[in-house]
Protein backbone atom coordinates (compact mmCIF):
# COMPACT_ATOMS: atom_id res chain seq x y z
CA UNK A 1 0.00 0.00 0.00
CA UNK A 2 1.17 3.54 -0.73
CA UNK A 3 -0.02 6.77 0.16
CA UNK A 4 0.40 10.56 -0.95
CA UNK A 5 3.00 12.76 0.29
CA UNK A 6 0.58 15.28 1.40
CA UNK A 7 -0.67 12.08 3.77
CA UNK A 8 2.59 11.36 4.77
CA UNK A 9 3.29 15.16 5.86
CA UNK A 10 0.41 15.40 7.66
CA UNK A 11 1.17 12.36 9.81
CA UNK A 12 4.65 14.24 10.39
CA UNK A 13 3.10 16.90 11.76
CA UNK A 14 0.88 15.32 13.82
CA UNK A 15 3.71 13.30 15.06
CA UNK A 16 5.91 16.48 16.07
CA UNK A 17 2.69 18.04 17.56
CA UNK A 18 2.49 15.07 20.03
CA UNK A 19 6.05 15.13 20.70
CA UNK A 20 5.80 18.65 22.22
CA UNK A 21 2.97 17.64 24.47
CA UNK A 22 5.18 14.91 25.36
CA UNK A 23 7.89 17.38 26.46
CA UNK A 24 5.04 19.45 28.11
CA UNK A 25 3.90 16.64 30.15
CA UNK A 26 7.56 16.64 31.49
CA UNK A 27 7.03 19.74 33.26
CA UNK A 28 5.54 17.60 36.31
CA UNK A 29 6.13 14.58 37.76
CA UNK A 30 2.52 13.58 37.94
CA UNK A 31 1.94 14.09 34.01
CA UNK A 32 5.01 13.05 32.86
CA UNK A 33 4.45 9.47 32.27
CA UNK A 34 1.21 10.15 29.86
CA UNK A 35 4.17 12.90 28.15
CA UNK A 36 6.48 10.37 27.66
CA UNK A 37 3.63 7.65 25.88
CA UNK A 38 2.29 10.72 23.94
CA UNK A 39 5.95 11.05 22.28
CA UNK A 40 6.61 7.44 22.02
CA UNK A 41 2.92 7.66 19.94
CA UNK A 42 4.22 10.47 17.82
CA UNK A 43 7.36 7.98 17.07
CA UNK A 44 5.02 5.36 16.63
CA UNK A 45 3.07 7.02 14.13
CA UNK A 46 5.74 8.62 12.26
CA UNK A 47 7.47 5.30 11.51
CA UNK A 48 4.49 3.62 10.30
CA UNK A 49 3.29 6.36 7.86
CA UNK A 50 6.42 6.24 6.32
CA UNK A 51 6.52 2.49 5.47
CA UNK A 52 4.01 3.28 2.97
CA UNK A 53 6.25 5.92 1.42
CA UNK A 54 6.41 5.17 -2.06
CA UNK A 55 10.04 5.36 -2.20
CA UNK A 56 10.61 2.45 -0.06
CA UNK A 57 10.95 -0.66 -2.37
CA UNK A 58 12.51 -3.58 -0.60
CA UNK A 59 11.99 -4.15 2.92
CA UNK A 60 14.61 -6.51 4.03
CA UNK A 61 17.06 -4.11 5.12
CA UNK A 62 14.57 -2.60 7.38
CA UNK A 63 12.93 -5.43 8.74
CA UNK A 64 16.55 -6.16 9.99
CA UNK A 65 17.63 -2.98 10.72
CA UNK A 66 14.10 -2.50 13.43
CA UNK A 67 15.10 -5.84 14.65
CA UNK A 68 18.54 -5.62 15.47
CA UNK A 69 17.99 -1.76 17.29
CA UNK A 70 14.86 -2.97 19.12
CA UNK A 71 16.77 -6.01 20.76
CA UNK A 72 19.84 -3.96 21.48
CA UNK A 73 17.68 -0.92 23.02
CA UNK A 74 15.43 -2.77 25.11
CA UNK A 75 18.45 -4.93 26.65
CA UNK A 76 20.13 -1.55 27.19
CA UNK A 77 16.54 0.47 28.94
CA UNK A 78 15.52 -3.28 30.87
CA UNK A 79 19.37 -3.89 32.44
CA UNK A 80 21.24 -0.39 32.84
CA UNK A 81 21.23 0.47 36.76
CA UNK A 82 20.33 3.96 37.66
CA UNK A 83 23.33 4.53 39.17
CA UNK A 84 25.03 3.71 35.50
CA UNK A 85 22.46 6.17 33.92
CA UNK A 86 24.81 9.29 32.67
CA UNK A 87 27.05 5.82 30.55
CA UNK A 88 23.43 5.33 28.96
CA UNK A 89 22.62 8.82 28.31
CA UNK A 90 26.29 9.25 26.24
CA UNK A 91 25.50 6.10 24.49
CA UNK A 92 22.30 7.34 23.38
CA UNK A 93 23.60 10.84 22.69
CA UNK A 94 26.32 8.96 20.47
CA UNK A 95 23.84 6.78 18.72
CA UNK A 96 21.75 9.24 17.88
CA UNK A 97 24.69 11.34 16.17
CA UNK A 98 25.69 8.03 14.94
CA UNK A 99 22.32 7.73 13.19
CA UNK A 100 22.08 11.37 11.86
CA UNK A 101 26.22 10.78 10.38
CA UNK A 102 24.94 7.58 8.76
CA UNK A 103 21.43 8.92 7.21
CA UNK A 104 23.46 12.30 5.93
CA UNK A 105 26.36 10.19 4.31
CA UNK A 106 23.76 7.89 2.52
CA UNK A 107 21.67 10.29 1.56
CA UNK A 108 24.90 12.46 0.06
CA UNK A 109 26.08 9.02 -1.95
CA UNK A 110 22.40 8.90 -3.13
CA UNK A 111 23.64 12.09 -5.07
CA UNK A 112 22.81 15.35 -3.36
CA UNK A 113 21.15 17.85 -6.46
CA UNK A 114 20.70 21.16 -4.44
CA UNK A 115 23.64 23.72 -2.84
CA UNK A 116 21.59 23.57 0.42
CA UNK A 117 21.11 19.71 0.55
CA UNK A 118 24.70 19.55 -0.33
CA UNK A 119 25.86 22.07 2.71
CA UNK A 120 23.18 20.35 5.09
CA UNK A 121 24.35 16.77 4.43
CA UNK A 122 27.85 17.86 5.01
CA UNK A 123 26.98 19.84 8.24
CA UNK A 124 25.12 16.41 9.59
CA UNK A 125 28.13 14.24 8.93
CA UNK A 126 29.99 16.40 10.68
CA UNK A 127 28.04 17.21 13.83
CA UNK A 128 26.83 13.30 14.04
CA UNK A 129 30.63 11.89 13.95
CA UNK A 130 31.99 14.68 16.22
CA UNK A 131 28.41 13.46 18.49
CA UNK A 132 29.23 9.73 18.08
CA UNK A 133 33.54 9.41 18.59
CA UNK A 134 32.89 12.09 21.44
CA UNK A 135 29.85 10.25 23.27
CA UNK A 136 32.16 7.03 23.12
CA UNK A 137 34.97 8.88 24.91
CA UNK A 138 32.33 10.05 27.50
CA UNK A 139 31.06 6.72 28.17
CA UNK A 140 34.17 5.28 28.21
CA UNK A 141 35.08 7.93 31.11
CA UNK A 142 31.88 7.43 32.71
CA UNK A 143 32.29 3.46 32.70
CA UNK A 144 36.07 4.01 33.97
CA UNK A 145 36.76 2.15 30.63
CA UNK A 146 39.56 5.24 30.68
CA UNK A 147 40.62 7.73 33.22
CA UNK A 148 38.25 10.45 34.51
CA UNK A 149 40.94 12.94 34.55
CA UNK A 150 41.47 15.33 31.94
CA UNK A 151 44.27 14.07 29.14
CA UNK A 152 45.50 15.83 26.35
CA UNK A 153 49.14 17.26 24.83
CA UNK A 154 50.49 20.47 23.97
CA UNK A 155 49.04 22.04 20.56
CA UNK A 156 45.86 20.05 21.00
CA UNK A 157 43.59 22.90 20.20
CA UNK A 158 45.24 23.93 17.60
CA UNK A 159 45.18 20.40 15.92
CA UNK A 160 41.36 20.63 16.86
CA UNK A 161 41.31 24.38 14.94
CA UNK A 162 43.25 22.67 11.87
CA UNK A 163 40.62 19.62 12.18
CA UNK A 164 37.40 22.15 12.37
CA UNK A 165 38.40 24.39 9.75
CA UNK A 166 40.14 21.61 7.62
CA UNK A 167 36.24 20.15 7.57
CA UNK A 168 34.44 23.69 6.94
CA UNK A 169 36.73 24.59 4.37
CA UNK A 170 35.84 21.53 2.72
CA UNK A 171 32.30 20.95 3.23
CA UNK A 172 32.59 24.75 2.10
CA UNK A 173 34.32 24.16 -1.52
CA UNK A 174 32.14 21.15 -2.01
CA UNK A 175 29.20 23.45 -1.58
CA UNK A 176 30.62 26.37 -3.39
CA UNK A 177 31.66 24.27 -6.70
CA UNK A 178 28.62 22.26 -6.28
CA UNK A 179 30.79 18.90 -7.26
CA UNK A 180 30.78 16.15 -4.71
CA UNK A 181 33.91 14.66 -4.12
CA UNK A 182 34.23 11.30 -2.51
CA UNK A 183 37.46 11.41 -1.35
CA UNK A 184 36.97 15.01 0.37
CA UNK A 185 33.59 13.40 1.51
CA UNK A 186 35.48 10.88 3.46
CA UNK A 187 38.09 12.63 5.40
CA UNK A 188 35.75 15.07 6.52
CA UNK A 189 34.53 12.35 8.08
CA UNK A 190 38.12 11.47 9.59
CA UNK A 191 38.60 14.48 10.32
CA UNK A 192 35.01 15.00 12.89
CA UNK A 193 35.47 11.52 13.94
CA UNK A 194 38.75 12.88 15.45
CA UNK A 195 37.69 15.93 16.39
CA UNK A 196 34.87 14.22 18.54
CA UNK A 197 37.28 12.21 20.56
CA UNK A 198 40.17 15.46 20.95
CA UNK A 199 36.94 17.57 22.46
CA UNK A 200 36.13 15.29 24.93
CA UNK A 201 39.36 13.75 25.86
CA UNK A 202 40.31 16.77 28.39
CA UNK A 203 37.68 17.16 30.17
CA UNK A 204 37.39 15.84 33.47
CA UNK A 205 34.90 14.30 35.64
CA UNK A 206 33.30 16.61 37.64
CA UNK A 207 32.47 18.55 34.33
CA UNK A 208 30.66 15.72 32.94
CA UNK A 209 27.58 17.55 33.25
CA UNK A 210 28.19 19.95 31.07
CA UNK A 211 29.47 17.70 28.21
CA UNK A 212 26.66 15.21 28.48
CA UNK A 213 24.21 18.41 27.91
CA UNK A 214 26.00 19.63 25.31
CA UNK A 215 26.32 16.43 23.12
CA UNK A 216 22.86 15.72 23.35
CA UNK A 217 22.36 18.96 21.76
CA UNK A 218 24.82 18.00 18.93
CA UNK A 219 22.56 15.01 18.65
CA UNK A 220 19.34 17.26 17.92
CA UNK A 221 20.85 19.41 16.00
CA UNK A 222 22.54 16.51 13.58
CA UNK A 223 18.82 15.31 12.89
CA UNK A 224 17.37 18.74 11.99
CA UNK A 225 20.77 19.23 9.83
CA UNK A 226 19.58 15.95 8.14
CA UNK A 227 16.33 17.29 7.87
CA UNK A 228 17.52 19.84 5.77
CA UNK A 229 18.96 17.34 3.57
CA UNK A 230 16.02 15.67 2.99
CA UNK A 231 13.30 18.11 3.21
CA UNK A 232 11.83 16.77 6.13
CA UNK A 233 9.79 18.62 8.39
CA UNK A 234 9.54 16.64 11.00
CA UNK A 235 13.22 15.73 11.23
CA UNK A 236 13.77 19.53 11.27
CA UNK A 237 11.15 20.22 14.18
CA UNK A 238 12.47 17.61 16.24
CA UNK A 239 15.86 18.14 15.78
CA UNK A 240 15.94 21.62 16.91
CA UNK A 241 13.79 20.74 19.84
CA UNK A 242 16.26 18.49 21.34
CA UNK A 243 18.99 20.81 19.99
CA UNK A 244 16.99 23.22 22.14
CA UNK A 245 16.69 21.32 25.18
CA UNK A 246 20.66 20.51 25.25
CA UNK A 247 21.70 23.96 25.13
CA UNK A 248 19.28 25.16 27.98
CA UNK A 249 20.79 22.18 30.06
CA UNK A 250 24.60 23.24 29.07
CA UNK A 251 23.45 26.74 30.33
CA UNK A 252 22.32 25.37 33.67
CA UNK A 253 24.93 23.38 34.41
CA UNK A 254 27.53 25.99 33.11
CA UNK A 255 26.12 28.68 35.40
CA UNK A 256 25.85 26.34 38.60
CA UNK A 257 29.80 25.71 38.18
CA UNK A 258 30.16 29.77 38.04
CA UNK A 259 31.68 28.55 34.31
CA UNK A 260 31.63 29.48 30.75
CA UNK A 261 31.28 27.18 28.18
CA UNK A 262 34.59 28.07 26.67
CA UNK A 263 36.16 27.06 29.67
CA UNK A 264 34.68 23.92 30.32
CA UNK A 265 35.78 22.71 26.64
CA UNK A 266 39.04 23.45 26.81
CA UNK A 267 39.63 22.21 30.40
CA UNK A 268 40.10 25.43 31.40
CA UNK A 269 40.48 26.16 35.40
CA UNK A 270 40.75 29.71 37.19
CA UNK A 271 43.89 30.76 37.89
CA UNK A 272 44.53 29.91 41.70
CA UNK A 273 45.24 32.99 43.72
CA UNK A 274 48.09 31.04 45.97
CA UNK A 275 48.14 27.51 47.01
CA UNK A 276 46.16 27.02 50.10
CA UNK A 277 48.16 23.73 52.30
CA UNK A 278 45.41 21.41 53.31
CA UNK A 279 47.17 20.85 56.46
CA UNK A 280 46.94 24.47 57.43
CA UNK A 281 43.51 24.56 57.06
CA UNK A 282 42.39 20.60 58.47
CA UNK A 283 45.54 20.60 61.42
CA UNK A 284 44.10 20.19 64.61
CA UNK A 285 40.41 21.01 63.69
CA UNK A 286 39.07 17.87 61.81
CA UNK A 287 36.50 16.25 64.33
CA UNK A 288 36.19 12.55 63.76
CA UNK A 289 33.46 11.34 64.63
CA UNK A 290 31.19 7.64 65.16
CA UNK A 291 28.24 6.10 64.10
CA UNK A 292 26.79 6.14 67.43
CA UNK A 293 27.81 10.29 68.33
CA UNK A 294 25.86 11.00 65.13
CA UNK A 295 22.84 8.94 66.20
CA UNK A 296 23.21 11.06 69.37
CA UNK A 297 22.39 14.19 67.54
CA UNK A 298 20.33 13.07 65.33
CA UNK A 299 17.92 11.95 67.72
CA UNK A 300 17.04 15.27 69.20
CA UNK A 301 17.42 16.92 65.75
CA UNK A 302 14.17 18.23 64.37
CA UNK A 303 14.78 19.06 61.30
CA UNK A 304 17.61 17.14 58.49
CA UNK A 305 18.76 18.02 55.34
CA UNK A 306 20.71 15.17 53.17
CA UNK A 307 22.80 16.60 50.79
CA UNK A 308 24.17 13.58 47.93
CA UNK A 309 27.13 13.92 45.82
CA UNK A 310 28.61 11.72 43.34
CA UNK A 311 30.23 9.87 45.98
CA UNK A 312 26.51 8.24 47.21
CA UNK A 313 26.18 6.84 43.60
CA UNK A 314 29.58 5.52 43.68
CA UNK A 315 28.71 3.97 47.45
CA UNK A 316 25.17 2.63 46.08
CA UNK A 317 23.86 4.43 49.18
CA UNK A 318 20.60 5.74 48.08
CA UNK A 319 18.55 3.11 49.91
CA UNK A 320 20.41 3.11 53.06
CA UNK A 321 19.91 6.78 53.22
CA UNK A 322 16.63 6.22 52.51
CA UNK A 323 16.32 4.02 55.46
CA UNK A 324 17.62 6.47 57.29
CA UNK A 325 15.33 8.89 56.73
CA UNK A 326 12.47 6.71 57.44
CA UNK A 327 13.65 5.51 60.82
CA UNK A 328 14.16 9.96 61.60
CA UNK A 329 10.93 10.72 60.43
CA UNK A 330 9.04 7.83 62.08
CA UNK A 331 10.49 9.78 65.17
CA UNK A 332 8.65 12.94 64.19
CA UNK A 333 11.83 14.23 62.59
CA UNK A 334 11.68 16.44 59.01
CA UNK A 335 13.63 14.71 56.56
CA UNK A 336 14.52 16.93 53.24
CA UNK A 337 17.20 16.32 49.93
CA UNK A 338 18.95 19.16 48.94
CA UNK A 339 20.23 19.40 45.69
CA UNK A 340 22.76 21.18 43.78
CA UNK A 341 22.39 20.81 40.31
CA UNK A 342 26.09 19.71 39.23
CA UNK A 343 25.90 17.11 41.77
CA UNK A 344 26.33 13.88 39.86
CA UNK A 345 27.80 12.80 36.15
CA UNK A 346 24.46 14.51 34.45
CA UNK A 347 21.46 16.70 35.16
CA UNK A 348 18.62 15.81 37.70
CA UNK A 349 21.70 12.09 38.30
CA UNK A 350 21.06 12.43 42.45
CA UNK A 351 16.51 12.96 41.59
CA UNK A 352 16.60 9.65 39.46
CA UNK A 353 18.73 8.00 42.20
CA UNK A 354 16.97 8.79 45.01
CA UNK A 355 13.69 8.25 43.00
CA UNK A 356 15.03 4.74 42.35
CA UNK A 357 14.76 4.54 46.22
CA UNK A 358 11.12 5.48 47.09
CA UNK A 359 12.18 8.98 48.04
CA UNK A 360 9.08 11.17 47.50
CA UNK A 361 10.15 13.58 44.88
CA UNK A 362 8.61 16.92 46.67
CA UNK A 363 11.31 16.14 49.48
CA UNK A 364 14.07 17.02 46.75
CA UNK A 365 14.79 20.70 47.45
CA UNK A 366 16.83 22.41 44.70
CA UNK A 367 19.66 24.92 45.41
CA UNK A 368 18.07 28.34 45.73
CA UNK A 369 14.48 26.35 47.88
CA UNK A 370 17.24 25.02 50.62
CA UNK A 371 19.74 27.41 50.78
CA UNK A 372 17.33 29.58 53.11
CA UNK A 373 16.54 26.91 55.43
CA UNK A 374 20.23 25.77 56.08
CA UNK A 375 20.20 28.56 59.52
CA UNK A 376 16.56 26.49 60.72
CA UNK A 377 18.27 22.99 60.17
CA UNK A 378 19.77 20.94 63.20
CA UNK A 379 21.78 18.38 61.13
CA UNK A 380 22.96 18.36 57.61
CA UNK A 381 24.44 14.98 56.31
CA UNK A 382 26.47 15.55 53.34
CA UNK A 383 26.64 12.70 51.70
CA UNK A 384 30.06 11.86 49.13
CA UNK A 385 29.38 15.55 47.97
CA UNK A 386 32.47 18.21 48.41
CA UNK A 387 33.36 20.90 46.30
CA UNK A 388 29.29 21.88 45.98
CA UNK A 389 29.55 22.80 49.53
CA UNK A 390 33.38 24.12 49.49
CA UNK A 391 32.57 27.81 51.83
CA UNK A 392 35.69 28.93 49.92
CA UNK A 393 33.50 29.64 46.95
CA UNK A 394 31.36 32.10 48.85
CA UNK A 395 34.33 33.98 50.73
CA UNK A 396 37.71 33.55 49.57
CA UNK A 397 38.35 35.98 46.84
CA UNK A 398 40.98 34.57 45.63
CA UNK A 399 39.87 31.08 45.25
CA UNK A 400 39.31 29.51 41.74
CA UNK A 401 35.90 28.39 42.92
CA UNK A 402 34.87 32.05 43.99
CA UNK A 403 31.05 32.44 42.98
CA UNK A 404 30.28 28.98 42.16
CA UNK A 405 26.62 28.76 44.00
CA UNK A 406 27.14 26.32 46.58
CA UNK A 407 25.04 24.75 49.29
CA UNK A 408 25.04 26.29 52.45
CA UNK A 409 25.13 23.44 54.51
CA UNK A 410 27.93 25.03 57.37
CA UNK A 411 25.02 27.35 58.39
CA UNK A 412 22.73 24.33 59.75
CA UNK A 413 23.83 23.78 63.59
CA UNK A 414 25.65 20.49 63.30
CA UNK A 415 27.29 19.49 59.97
CA UNK A 416 27.73 15.18 59.11
CA UNK A 417 30.20 14.75 56.40
CA UNK A 418 30.40 11.17 55.37
CA UNK A 419 33.55 10.54 53.74
CA UNK A 420 36.43 8.30 53.24
CA UNK A 421 39.11 11.14 53.59
CA UNK A 422 40.11 14.10 53.32
CA UNK A 423 40.91 14.13 50.03
CA UNK A 424 40.02 16.83 47.70
CA UNK A 425 37.11 16.88 45.18
CA UNK A 426 37.81 17.65 41.28
CA UNK A 427 38.77 21.27 42.48
CA UNK A 428 41.48 19.97 44.11
CA UNK A 429 41.24 22.18 46.90
CA UNK A 430 40.55 21.91 50.59
CA UNK A 431 37.34 22.21 52.23
CA UNK A 432 37.39 24.34 55.23
CA UNK A 433 34.13 23.25 55.97
CA UNK A 434 35.21 20.21 57.27
CA UNK A 435 37.58 21.82 59.25
CA UNK A 436 34.45 23.97 61.27
CA UNK A 437 33.26 24.03 64.50
CA UNK A 438 30.16 22.30 64.06
CA UNK A 439 31.26 19.65 61.39
CA UNK A 440 31.88 16.13 62.32
CA UNK A 441 33.39 14.21 59.99
CA UNK A 442 32.34 10.17 60.05
CA UNK A 443 34.97 8.60 57.67
CA UNK A 444 33.96 5.49 55.78
CA UNK A 445 32.63 3.86 53.46
CA UNK A 446 29.11 6.06 53.08
CA UNK A 447 26.92 3.12 52.35
CA UNK A 448 28.33 1.41 55.88
CA UNK A 449 28.40 4.69 57.22
CA UNK A 450 24.73 5.78 56.89
CA UNK A 451 23.54 1.73 57.90
CA UNK A 452 25.52 2.30 61.16
CA UNK A 453 24.21 5.56 62.20
CA UNK A 454 20.37 4.07 60.66
CA UNK A 455 20.60 0.95 63.28
CA UNK A 456 22.74 3.03 66.39
CA UNK A 457 19.43 5.59 65.97
CA UNK A 458 16.91 2.59 65.77
CA UNK A 459 18.97 0.72 69.22
CA UNK A 460 19.58 4.28 71.03
CA UNK B 1 10.63 22.18 0.32
CA UNK B 2 12.00 25.69 -0.14
CA UNK B 3 15.22 26.54 2.16
CA UNK B 4 13.60 29.62 3.37
CA UNK B 5 10.59 27.23 5.20
CA UNK B 6 12.51 24.91 5.81
CA UNK B 7 14.85 27.94 8.02
CA UNK B 8 11.34 29.37 9.33
CA UNK B 9 10.31 25.69 11.12
CA UNK B 10 14.10 25.41 12.44
CA UNK B 11 14.10 28.91 13.88
CA UNK B 12 10.39 28.59 15.67
CA UNK B 13 11.09 25.28 17.02
CA UNK B 14 14.20 26.27 18.45
CA UNK B 15 12.07 29.30 20.26
CA UNK B 16 9.56 26.67 20.89
CA UNK B 17 11.88 24.49 22.17
CA UNK B 18 13.40 26.90 24.70
CA UNK B 19 10.07 27.65 25.89
CA UNK B 20 9.23 24.39 26.71
CA UNK B 21 12.14 23.13 28.40
CA UNK B 22 12.37 25.79 30.97
CA UNK B 23 9.51 25.13 32.49
CA UNK B 24 10.84 21.32 32.67
CA UNK B 25 11.62 21.00 36.57
CA UNK B 26 15.49 20.02 37.57
CA UNK B 27 14.27 17.01 39.20
CA UNK B 28 13.19 15.53 35.83
CA UNK B 29 16.43 16.79 33.95
CA UNK B 30 17.68 13.29 33.98
CA UNK B 31 14.29 11.54 32.01
CA UNK B 32 14.52 14.86 29.70
CA UNK B 33 17.67 14.19 28.25
CA UNK B 34 16.92 10.41 27.61
CA UNK B 35 12.99 11.54 26.54
CA UNK B 36 14.80 13.99 24.17
CA UNK B 37 17.09 11.36 23.12
CA UNK B 38 14.17 9.08 22.37
CA UNK B 39 12.35 11.76 19.85
CA UNK B 40 15.70 12.28 18.34
CA UNK B 41 15.48 9.04 16.79
CA UNK B 42 12.96 10.50 14.47
CA UNK B 43 16.03 10.26 12.31
CA UNK B 44 14.40 6.73 11.81
CA UNK B 45 11.95 7.80 9.41
CA UNK B 46 14.92 9.25 7.50
CA UNK B 47 16.76 6.21 8.04
CA UNK B 48 14.28 3.90 6.78
CA UNK B 49 13.51 5.96 3.36
CA UNK B 50 17.41 5.75 2.99
CA UNK B 51 17.54 2.08 3.64
CA UNK B 52 14.50 1.05 1.84
CA UNK B 53 15.60 2.93 -1.13
CA UNK B 54 17.50 -0.37 -2.97
CA UNK B 55 20.32 1.65 -4.49
CA UNK B 56 24.22 0.53 -4.24
CA UNK B 57 25.27 -2.07 -1.06
CA UNK B 58 27.16 1.32 0.26
CA UNK B 59 23.71 3.19 0.54
CA UNK B 60 22.29 0.32 2.20
CA UNK B 61 24.94 -0.71 4.29
CA UNK B 62 24.53 3.18 5.42
CA UNK B 63 21.08 3.02 5.69
CA UNK B 64 21.25 -0.19 7.61
CA UNK B 65 23.45 1.33 10.19
CA UNK B 66 21.28 4.07 10.15
CA UNK B 67 18.04 1.98 11.09
CA UNK B 68 19.32 0.35 13.79
CA UNK B 69 20.86 3.20 15.63
CA UNK B 70 17.74 5.47 15.76
CA UNK B 71 15.47 2.19 16.82
CA UNK B 72 18.11 1.51 19.83
CA UNK B 73 17.21 5.26 20.54
CA UNK B 74 14.10 5.09 20.12
CA UNK B 75 13.23 1.75 21.86
CA UNK B 76 16.20 2.55 24.23
CA UNK B 77 15.03 5.94 25.33
CA UNK B 78 11.21 6.10 25.29
CA UNK B 79 11.60 2.36 27.45
CA UNK B 80 14.22 3.74 29.94
CA UNK B 81 12.35 7.11 29.87
CA UNK B 82 9.36 5.20 30.86
CA UNK B 83 11.18 3.07 33.70
CA UNK B 84 12.54 5.96 35.29
CA UNK B 85 9.81 8.70 35.48
CA UNK B 86 7.57 5.27 37.15
CA UNK B 87 10.02 5.96 40.38
CA UNK B 88 9.52 9.58 40.48
CA UNK B 89 6.17 9.45 43.24
CA UNK B 90 4.51 11.24 45.75
CA UNK B 91 4.00 9.79 48.79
Amino acid sequence: MQIAQHWIDIAYLIAAALFILGIKGLSKPKTAVRGNLLAATGMGIAAVVTLLHHDIVSYEVIIAGLIVGAVIGAILAIRVQMTSMPQLIALLNGFGGGASFALAAAEYFKGVDSTVAMAASGAAVLIGAVTLTGSFVAFAKLQELIGGQPKGFPGMKLVNLVLLVFSLGAIGYMTWTGQPNDTLFWAVVAAAALLGIMLVMPIGGADMPVVIALLNSYSGLAASAAGFVMGNSALIITGSLVGASGLILTQIMCKAMNRSLTNVLFGVMAEAGEAMDADEVYKGKIKSSSADEVAMILETAQRVVIVPGFGLAMAQAQHAVRDLADTLEARGTVVEYAIHPVAGRMPGHMNVLLAEAEVSYDKLKDMDTINPTFEQTDVAIVIGANDVTNPLAREDKSSPIYGMPILNVDKARTVVVVKRSLSPGFAGLPNPLFAKDNTLMLFGDGKQAIIDTTNALKEG
Amino acid sequence: MDFVAQLTLFVLAIFLGFELITKVPPTLHTPLMSGSNAISGITLVGALLAAGHGGSTLISVLGFVAVVLATINVIGGFMVTNRMLAMFKRK
